[in-house]
């Protein structure tokens, strides 16, 4: 067995040694606690020590496993991983911000309120919907939100109804939201275009039906063009139409969710608005909605009088409230800095670059992969490894291959309606130098694969681990580090 | 070009567009119906990097930030020293912009660091597993509570202690609000803790778990030993929710007191306070209920070659797999968040860990003793206590800040405010606070 | 009158009705991949046709795995529990899933042969 030591990090646990400390804390200055002997525990067990330099280095050592935007091409389809300008990080770490205890009275955190009254009136405008909430902490926790308030909507009109709408294209957060809003879902196919089918749609709307959740492009990176009819019929049945905002990216600054006929949708900061994915979090899930829906928002909302900013819980028929304070209030402060440099030009490149590099990326490897679907691409496009798994080559082992050429492989397995995916959204971050360098590689692989796919299906060759095994860890989990 | 992120230049389009055989960029967007177009007159103004900053800058300058060490408050959100390393690592691009760890060959960095954070989790909480953490501390009890509702299907009654976090509370009312369950506040004592004897009297086989703080929302350790033994007998599932996690420095352990599910609130490991948010919502339980969990959960592994590696496992309960089946709609957690508090916990150390909260505790009591005659429940408490006092007023004109005022949520409780003392309130602060209350 | 016949159903699982033993199919267990985890109905539960008895967890999917018949559940398959992979290597053999009492007399309606069920999954597979 080859084993490379050099790149394999202990855990800290393995690292630790008693009598090492990694910082000098103050004195206690009084003497006693008010706790008596018998609630306290024991010592902590297996809690590691360890020197500062120690850890500085160990999580140093650590970072530099991982692929990150700042390094290179990551075209993850519906994550739209751009670049993270680091003015938002400059600002969202200034004092003001990040010393604000929530607690504060409202007429010292004057600041804080402004700055999500500003956000929410940006993203009013590019929207153009009536009211937004930058509470949600995620795209879907604003789901979940936006699915609450549609029931609540219907609650008020005297039948919550059951079922949700849900296209087979859909990301898997949508059926969970709606089943935590308390809704049955129901799946639409999509046609052979990969967009929803009018007449269909109309066959299923009917008065149990609460709402369809809609992601336009879709998943498949496919502009809805049908959009508006859809909410017509929505509509007519008193239906709503909940748009997942998730590749907002595609038409920033140039189309308008409300006039699509919209009535609930929600953004997700951490794409279209460039602030860090931090691997995995946090992000933010704004929720926008049409005047209708202004009295059923999560509490608190910020409003402005003559005395200035507040914090407003007199929302009689709102949902309620959905989490602890105010939002993830320096996420909205790197999305708002985003938006001031931005501004509505700014945006109205974002949408057409990001279109334009996933066009020159599905024009560039049309052929070598297959396309499933031909409509028109916006800011993502999604192939399928079809031509590949004749040669027994699956869309993981591309991806675990991509790995080798130094770039992040694209979503692969996902939509569930395209067995084989592989979903490539390029961002309109990219210079053309690093999508030619994926191209490259895409078609490097596809080449590989006919002469040699045995070496194909052993990827990643190059990376600090090579190919991990699942399974093993799915079997026997091994959760905690243990003596 | 406006917009300085985008790397294109005029040939780069030129070069794509011909190559894509139109004219204009514009031109794939004409399948878009023109009637869907934004307003021509919407005004958002582009400004220059530096004319960025002043502007942002200008606002953060408008909240007015009292002195540090003369910061009382507490309820849910505490004031913490937080070591300077902590910044300087989470700001590595590494860690800061790369995406949910997929990929995990190429993600070690972030996997194993949730890898550590986990079993820190475990061993501060004496539970057998964690996962990767969830949004906040209200919305980690709401997890916890559906994570308690597939252990027992037909269970309806959740009881929820008067003396939870009040703002917890009412989000586990929105979150329920669509579902047949039947939320009961379960009194509290005059002396702010849970009321026993009305568990006693009450417990029956429809309730489905009991909720309260570990600290309670009053900063008071709620008798949950003798809970759990009354609890037992109907099997009903307990839930400890923590929203100051130094407080497991010395405290003991949910597990050892036989808790089934511990959750809470993880900002005060090295979380900056910034107005509420991002925190960490934090949820650890026994095996046993492993597949009932919501969130991500890290797995350790081999690679191809035998060499250990760690990979998002047990994935089958999430969404992007069993979509309406899955334990939550939860899609990722709170990823940065969790590195902070695992550097602050693997900084702090077995040693340090226990002392800063035991330096906490202490100040606490030496303001505490102190000013005795204010405080309302002569329970023991971790470095929180509620007073009652007539004019906060005058204290805030002093520049000390204390709260939150509780009247709002317990009636009862007029005039009262929590106090929250920690290691950045110093000793002369402390005694200075103590002096200005007597004088009031 | 017992079948010593094993027989098929459109999901995938097979039932030997003489023992009542009742499992997945070796094309249902090559589709799923590598089975992680299984989740089995209680033991005595009463079951009919078409309620989900287990659920099968490979590392990208789960699989609910449905009764091919009415019956009581008498035996729940231990050794798949302990070690998932058992259906894995041998589905239609020692990686059974539960043993069901079959009511007399088993009624084989809508259930397909060996040679049927071969047919019906080249239909699939094309």
């Amino acid at each position: 067995m080859k084993i490379n030591y050099k790149k394999m990090e202990k855990t800290i646990f393995e690292l630790s040694g008693e009598g090492k400390k990694g910082i000098n804390l103050p004195s206690p200055e009084f003497e006693k606690m008010a706790i008596p002997e018998d609630l306290l525990r024991k010592e902590i067990e297996d809690f590691p020590s360890l020197s500062q330099t120690e850890v500085v280095r160990h999580f140093t050592r650590l970072s530099s496993l991982n692929h990150s935007i700042d390094h290179g091409f990551y075209p993850l389809g519906s994550c739209t991983m751009k670049h993270n300008p680091k003015l938002n990080e400059t600002l969202a770490s200034l004092k003001g911000f990040t010393s604000v205890h929530p607690n504060l009275p409202e007429n010292l955190v004057q600041g804080c309120l402004e700055l999500i009254y500003l956000l929410e009136d940006a993203l009013k405008k590019l929207t153009e919907m009536d009211r937004v909430t930058l509470l949600p902490a995620a795209g879907a926790h604003g789901e979940l939100t936006g699915m609450m308030m549609i029931r609540k909507a219907h609650q008020v009109k005297g039948n919550p109804r059951k079922i949700v709408l849900i296209p087979d294209s859909a990301h898997g957060t949508n059926p969970a939201s709606s089943v935590f809003a308390g809704y049955q879902t129901k799946e639409i196919k999509s046609n052979e275009k990969g967009m929803i089918d009018l007449s269909l749609l109309e066959k299923e709307v009917n008065e149990d039906v609460a709402a369809l959740m809609l992601t336009n492009p879709n998943t498949l990176g496919i502009f809805e063009t049908n959009i508006k009819e859809i909410s017509e019929i929505l509509h007519k049945k008193g239906a709503y139409l909940y748009l997942d905002g998730a590749n907002f990216n595609a038409f920033v600054g140039q189309f308008s969710p409300k006039r699509m006929g919209v009535d609930v949708m929600h953004l997700n900061l951490h794409k279209t608005f460039s602030t860090p994915h931090g691997g995995g979090g946090p992000g933010s899930g704004p929720v926008a909605v049409v005047k209708e829906f202004e009295g059923f928002l999560p509490v608190p909302v910020v409003e402005k009088n003559e005395s200035g900013y507040y914090l407003n819980y007199d929302l009689p028929n709102s949902i309620g409230k959905i989490r602890s304070f105010y939002g993830q209030f320096s996420v909205l402060v790197r999305a708002y800095s985003y938006i001031l440099q931005l501004g509505i030009e700014g945006f109205k490149e974002v949408s057409n670059i990001s279109v334009l590099l996933a066009n020159y990326i599905r024009r560039s490897l049309e052929g070598t992969y297959r396309l499933k679907y031909d409509a028109p691409t916006m800011h993502e496009v999604v192939f399928d490894d079809s031509f590949q798994e004749k040669k027994g080559v699956k869309n993981i082992d591309i991806a675990k291959r991509l790995l080798d050429f130094g770039v992040h492989p694209p979503t692969v397995s996902f939509p569930l309606i395209v067995h084989g995916a592989l979903m490539i959204e390029p961002t309109e971050t990219e210079p053309k130098e690093e999508i030619d360098h994926f191209i490259f590689a895409m078609k490097k692989i596809a080449e590989e694969i006919e002469q040699d796919p045995e070496f194909v299906k052993g990827a990643p060759y190059t990376t600090p681990v090579l190919r991990l095994d699942e399974v093993k860890a799915a079997r026997q989990p091994k959760l905690r580090w243990k003596k | 070009m406006k917009n300085p992120f985008i790397c294109l230049s005029r040939k780069d389009i030129e070069e794509i567009l011909s190559f894509l055989k139109i004219e204009k960029i514009e031109d794939l967007f004409k399948h878009i119906p023109e009637s869907l177009k934004i307003s021509e007159n919407l005004v958002l103004e582009g400004l220059s990097e530096q004319d960025t900053y002043k502007k942002i800058e200008e606002i953060s300058q408008k909240n007015k930030i009292p002195e540090s060490s003369r910061t009382f408050l507490g309820g849910g959100a505490y004031n913490h020293y937080i070591p300077s390393i902590i910044d300087h690592i989470v700001e590595r691009s590494e860690f800061l912009t790369s995406y949910t760890p997929y990929q995990p060959e190429v993600s070690q960095g972030t996997l194993q660091a949730i890898f550590e954070f986990q079993t820190l989790l475990c061993q501060l909480t004496g539970m057998e597993i964690s996962n990767a953490s969830l949004y906040d501390g209200a919305t980690s009890l709401v997890e916890a509570v559906f994570l308690g509702t597939r252990i027992y299907p037909e269970r309806k009654v959740i009881w929820v202690s008067e003396t939870l976090n009040p703002e917890y509370r009412e989000v586990l009312k929105t979150y329920i609000q669509n579902f047949d369950y039947k939320l009961v506040v379960v009194p509290k004592t005059e002396e702010g803790t849970f009321d026993l004897k009305w568990i006693e009297k009450n417990i029956s086989k429809d309730v489905l778990c009991f909720c309260f703080g570990y600290p309670n929302y009053f900063g008071i350790i709620e008798p949950v030993k003798e809970a759990v033994k009354i609890l037992e007998k109907e099997k009903i599932i307990t839930i400890s929710c923590t929203s100051e996690m130094l407080s497991l420095g010395i405290l003991k352990t949910p597990g050892e007191l036989g808790v089934e599910i511990a959750c809470g609130e993880g900002q005060s490991l090295g979380i900056p306070l910034s107005f509420g948010g991002p925190y960490l919502g934090i949820l650890s339980t026994k095996e046993a209920h492993l597949r009932r969990m919501p969130g991500r959960i890290v797995g350790e592994t081999e690679d191809r070659e035998g060499k250990r590696g760690y990979v998002l496992t047990i994935s089958t309960r999430e969404q992007h797999i069993r979509r309406e089946k899955a334990t939550s709609n939860i899609c990722t957690n709170q990823s940065l968040c969790a590195l902070r508090a695992c550097i602050y916990m693997a900084l702090l150390g077995k040693e340090g860990y226990r002392e800063l909260a035991q330096i906490n505790a202490k100040r606490a009591y030496g303001l505490y003793q102190r000013i005795e005659k204010f405080s309302v429940f002569k329970k023991p408490f971790f470095n929180e206590f509620v007073v009652k006092i007539k004019n906060p007023e005058k204290l805030q004109e002093k520049g000390f800040y204390f709260g939150p005022p509780l009247e709002k949520d317990y009636p009862d409780l007029k005039d009262c405010y929590l106090i929250a003392t920690t290691e950045l309130n110093s000793k002369d602060s402390i005694l200075e606070f103590a002096k200005a209350m007597e004088e009031l | 009158m017992t079948h010593h016949t094993i027989f098929f159903t459109k999901t995938h699982e097979w039932i030997l009705p003489s023992e009542g033993k009742v499992g997945i199919s070796n094309y249902a267990q090559g589709r799923l991949g590598d089975i992680v985890y299984i989740e089995l109905t209680a033991q005595g539960k009463e079951v009919k046709k078409g309620d989900v008895i287990a659920v099968i967890e490979s590392v990208k999917t789960t699989s609910d795995i449905y009764a091919p018949c009415d019956g009581k559940v008498l035996e729940l398959n231990q050794e798949v529990t302990s070690n998932p992979g058992l259906i894995n290597q041998d589905p239609e053999g020692a990686g059974w899933i539960i043993k069901i009492e079959v009511k007399e007399p088993f009624s084989s309606e809508g259930l397909m042969s060996k040679e049927e069920y071969e047919t019906y999954i080249k239909t699939l597979s094309e």
